[in-house]
């Protein structure tokens, strides 16, 4: 191979990666995914996670990190059991021994029990199967946070000043993972999933039958968190 | 008739009374269009009667229906209001949303949760 049909081969590979990775930091889910403006959340799309915990690393919390970047959890808070936990790494043992570290958060299930109990309809569920907190109707009750089999969710308890302004969040609510809402909006990745370097978390459509996520969950031994409950949860473990 | 006069004469004394009041007037809100040329998404009047109305409406459509890049969006007001020498709209009563608010008497709950600094980006994180 001549030194430029090598240069050729390479820009068209480049070319060809360009349709997963635009630049850094930001990639495309799939171009059709950003919604146009005043386009509402469609039904058509069922947002999820599988996590391989085989690929995920006792030592490693990037995932936790990106999250805090992204949505700006970044306050000094006096008790650390008031701090606020979108997403927290657990570790598991089997009985027969064996170990897991898996990252834990809001599972986005759908038929949700935070939305069951609360009493004005600030916990929802949007078209596409992500739970989010109406913070504008959240009387801060924390019935949720009960209900939350995952103990997914958090209140804050202190006023806070250094939210992202696309991520906003304050005192006297109740707050989980949105699955990043705002980057998805616009057809990007969640913080956790762009993160990860093992690639244990994959991001996608369990609507569409042809998405990777969905012939993965069809192919491969996939388990829910507490299944028992049949929350149908839009996080799905693999591994444990 | 006696009676019409009475309370003409009452009126007449009261008059430099009330202009005296009238001095005394917390004064209007001084808060200056800090992007000034650019246009608003509605006409001033509009937007100062019908604000809190159209910023409701659209944070429930965006919250739970997920539609964005519409007209109304509360971090488009900061943009063109924040403040140049604080950047934010809140803070003190120069400052566009505050100094408004602080005229009417009308406690401002947005900034509680939303971030009243334009552009800012949060750094660093304590997970």
């Amino acid at each position: 191979m001549t030194e430029n049909a090598r240069r050729g081969f390479l820009a068209a590979g480049a070319t060809f990666a360009g349709a997963i990775a635009v630049a850094p930091g930001l990639h495309l889910i799939a171009p059709a995914l950003a919604r146009g403006a005043g386009e509402p959340a469609s039904n058509a799309n069922r947002w999820g996670l599988l996590i391989d915990t085989n690929k995920c690393s006792a030592s490693c919390d990037a995932c936790v990190k990106a999250c805090a970047t992204e949505n700006g959890i970044t306050e000094q808070v006096a008790d650390p059991r008031q701090r606020s936990q979108w997403i927290r790494k657990i570790d598991i043992k089997e009985k027969n021994g064996r170990q897991h570290s898996l990252p834990m958060m809001c599972q986005h299930c759908s038929d949700p029990p935070c939305v069951d109990v609360c009493p004005t309809g600030a916990s929802m569920k949007r078209a596409d199967g992500i739970v989010l907190v109406d913070r504008h109707v959240c009387i801060g009750c924390r019935y949720c946070m009960m209900a939350c089999p995952y103990k997914a969710r958090s209140f804050v308890h202190e006023p806070l000043t250094e939210q992202n302004p696309q991520v906003p969040r304050g005192i006297g609510c109740v707050e989980a993972c949105t699955l990043c809402v705002h980057r998805v909006d616009k057809g990007q990745l969640p913080a956790c999933v762009e993160a990860c370097t093992e690639g244990a978390m994959l991001f996608g459509n369990l609507a569409d039958p042809n998405s990777e996520i969905s012939r993965r969950i069809a192919h491969e031994a996939t388990t829910q968190v507490r299944a028992d409950l049949k929350l149908n949860t839009g996080v799905r473990y693999q591994g444990i | 008739m006696l009676r019409i006069l009475s309370t003409l004469a009452t009126i007449a004394l009261a008059l430099p009374l009330l202009q005296a009041a009238h001095a005394g007037e917390v004064p209007k809100p001084s808060a200056a269009i800090e992007s000034p040329g650019t246009q608003c998404v509605a006409p001033p009047a509009e937007i100062r009667r019908n604000h809190m109305e159209m910023l409701k409406h659209q944070r429930d459509l965006t919250l739970r229906e997920g539609i964005r890049g519409t007209k109304v969006s509360l971090n488009g007001c900061i943009a063109c209001h924040a403040s140049k020498k604080t950047g934010s709209v809140i803070g003190n009563n120069d400052n566009f949303c505050q100094g408004c608010h602080a005229y009417a008497a009308v406690k401002l709950d947005c900034w509680d949760c939303h971030q009243p600094k334009a552009g800012y980006q949060a750094t660093g994180a304590t997970p």
